[in-house]
C-alpha cells in the first residue's frame, strides 16, 4: 500500500524527508526546519554549522530536544508523542566521513552486513550490480586495512546501499580523501544519483562537490537554516578546485 | 623417569579438567563484568571493581576460607545449591574448579575490560544504522573486536587455575583422585620421606604443561592478530 504512494510522491517531487528539530549542544543551539524530496539534498555550510549533528539526529544516533522527523508517512522521531525509533529500525543508510568499515570483516562481509542483520535471503544479482556500480568487485576478499581511502569510501557507500535504505545520508564522504581520490569518487556519486532511486542527504562544506551533485541546497549557518533553494545559492561561494 | 604412575596421571588429568572447567565457567561472567566495568556507570561500580580484584590481593588461604564458609556443606550458598540444584562443592573436584575460577577471575576480567574500552564505539553506531539491534551489535562487532583481549584473559585465567594451590587446599583439602591437583601432589610428596623423586617428576610435568600452554597462547594470539591486520 505504501509503495505506490511513495513512488507518486517521488515522481511529483513531494516531501520525502521532513525535519523540524531543536538541540542544545553545549553553548551551541541547533534549530533546523527543512524538507527534502528525491534526488540529492545538500546540507551546505561551514564547519561548525551543525551539519553532522543534524545528520546524526536523522539517523537516530543523537536525540533532539524537541521536534519531529518524518520519512514519507513514517514518523521516526516525535518528541511530543515520545516516538524515537532506534537507528536499527529506521532503515536510513549512513556513509560516515571516515568510512567506519568493520576491520575484522572482509569487504564482502562488510557489504553483506546489513542483509545479514535484517535476515533477508541473499540476492546475488543485487550484490553484483552494486559492487559493479561502485567498481569494487575486485576488492571483495580484502580486509578494510588493505584498501586505499577512496576504495574504503566506495565500500562504505556500497554497504549502506545494500541494506536497502529508504534514505541515504552521506556525511562529508570525500573530506578525508586527497583531491585525486575525490575526483575518483564523484562520478560514482553522480551515477548513484541518476541510477538509484534513493533520496540522499549530502553533507558538505565544499561548493564544488555540492555543485556537481545536489538537486536541492539547504544552506546552514551557526545552527540555523540560512536559505533553501537550488544551485543558484552557491553563486556567491568561492570555487574550490577538486584536482 | 617418565613412566607416570596411576596417581600421577590422575593428578595431571584432574588438574587439566579443573582448569578447563574453571575457565569455561568464568568466561561468560568475566565478559559480563568486564562489559559492565568498561561501558556502564552505576552506583557501586567501585565496589564491584574492588570485589573482582580481591582474590588477586588477598592471601589465597583467606579466599579458600571464605569459600569454605559460604560454599561449604553448612555455608548459606552451599546449602542452597545442594537443596535446589543438587550441586556440592565441599571436598569435590567441582569445589576445586570453583576455587580456581575465583582466583583466575580478576586476571580474566582485566584484559577483557581493556579490550572493550579500546573498541571504537563509532563502529557500533555504524552497525546500528545497518540494521543491527544492540544484541546483534554486541555479538557481531563488540565481541569479535574484543577477541584478542578475551583470548589473553582466558589464557591468564587458565594458567592461574592450573597452578592454584592455597585457596584450593583450604577449601576442598587434598584428596587423591578428587581434589589432588599437580600442585597439591607435589606438596604431598614433599611431606613424605623419599618423596623427592616423585615430587621432581611432578615438577617436570608442571614445567612441560606450562611451556605447552605458553606456546599455545602465543600461537592463538598471533592468529587473532592476523585476523585484524592480515590481508
Amino acid at each position: 500500500m505504501a509503495q505506490p504512494a511513495r513512488d507518486h510522491a517521488l515522481s511529483r517531487g513531494m516531501t520525502v524527508l521532513a525535519v523540524d528539530v531543536e538541540k542544545q549542544l553545549g553553548a551551541f543551539k541547533l534549530t533546523v526546519n527543512f524538507r527534502a524530496a528525491g534526488g540529492i539534498t545538500a546540507l551546505f555550510g561551514p564547519s561548525g554549522a551543525g551539519k553532522t549533528s543534524l545528520v546524526n539526529m536523522i539517523a537516530g544516533l543523537l536525540t533532539p530536544d524537541r521536534g519531529r522527523i518524518t520519512l514519507d508517512d513514517t514518523v521516526v522521531f516525535d518528541a511530543a508523542q515520545r516516538i524515537d525509533v532506534p537507528p536499527h529500525r529506521r532503515r536510513i543508510g549512513y556513509v560516515f566521513q571516515e568510512g567506519r568499515l568493520f576491520p575484522h570483516l572482509s569487504v564482502r562481509q562488510n557489504l553483506d552486513y546489513g542483509r545479514r542483520m535484517s535476515g533477508r535471503p541473499r540476492d546475488g544479482s543485487e550484490f553484483e550490480r552494486i559492487a559493479a556500480l561502485l567498481g569494487i568487485t575486485h576488492l571483495l576478499n580484502r580486509r578494510p586495512r588493505m584498501l586505499s581511502g577512496g576504495e574504503r569510501q566506495r565500500v562504505a557507500i556500497g554497504r549502506a546501499l545494500l541494506m536497502r535504505p529508504r534514505l541515504l545520508l552521506l556525511d562529508e564522504p570525500l573530506a578525508s580523501l586527497d583531491s585525486g581520490h575525490k575526483g575518483e569518487i564523484l562520478p560514482y556519486l553522480v551515477r548513484l544519483r541518476d541510477e538509484a532511486a534513493i533520496p540522499m542527504v549530502y553533507v558538505s562544506h565544499t561548493a564544488t562537490e555540492v555543485r556537481r551533485l545536489a538537486t536541492t541546497v539547504v544552506r546552514l549557518d551557526q545552527g540555523h537554516v540560512a536559505e533553501i533553494g537550488g544551485l543558484e545559492l552557491l553563486a556567491g561561494t568561492e570555487l574550490e578546485a577538486l584536482d | 623417569m617418565f613412566d607416570l604412575s596411576v596417581a600421577e596421571w590422575t593428578a595431571l588429568k584432574l588438574s587439566l579438567r579443573i582448569a578447563v572447567v574453571a575457565t569455561a565457567w568464568a568466561l561468560p561472567f568475566a565478559v559480563a563484568v568486564g562489559w559492565l566495568l568498561a561501558r556502564k556507570s552505576f552506583w557501586g561500580k567501585t565496589i564491584l571493581d574492588g570485589l573482582v580484584h580481591l582474590p588477586l590481593v588477598l592471601p589465597p588461604v583467606v579466599t579458600g576460607y571464605l569459600l569454605l564458609i559460604w560454599f561449604g556443606r553448612k555455608g548459606p550458598i552451599g546449602v542452597f545449591l545442594h537443596d535446589y540444584f543438587g550441586i556440592v562443592f565441599a571436598f569435590r573436584w567441582t569445589g576445586a574448579a570453583l576455587a580456581a575460577a575465583v582466583m583466575g577471575f580478576p586476571l580474566m576480567v582485566r584484559p577483557i575490560r581493556l579490550a572493550l574500552e579500546s573498541i571504537d564505539r563509532r563502529l557500533e553506531d555504524a552497525a546500528g544504522t545497518l540494521g543491527a539491534s544492540s544484541i546483534l551489535v554486541f555479538f557481531t562487532i563488540t565481541l569479535p573486536l574484543a577477541l584478542p583481549g578475551i583470548i589473553a584473559g582466558v589464557l591468564l585465567c587458565f594458567a592461574r587455575a592450573l597452578g592454584e594451590f592455597g585457596a584450593t587446599i583450604t577449601f576442598v583439602s587434598n584428596i587423591p583422585g578428587e581434589t589432588q591437583t599437580i600442585s597439591a601432589a607435589i606438596y604431598t610428596f614433599l611431606q613424605i620421606p623419599d618423596g623427592d623423586a616423585a615430587a621432581a617428576r611432578m615438577v617436570v610435568i608442571a614445567i612441560v604443561l606450562a611451556l605447552v600452554a605458553l606456546v599455545g597462547a602465543e600461537w592463538l594470539s598471533r592468529r587473532a592478530t592476523t585476523r585484524f591486520h592480515g590481508g
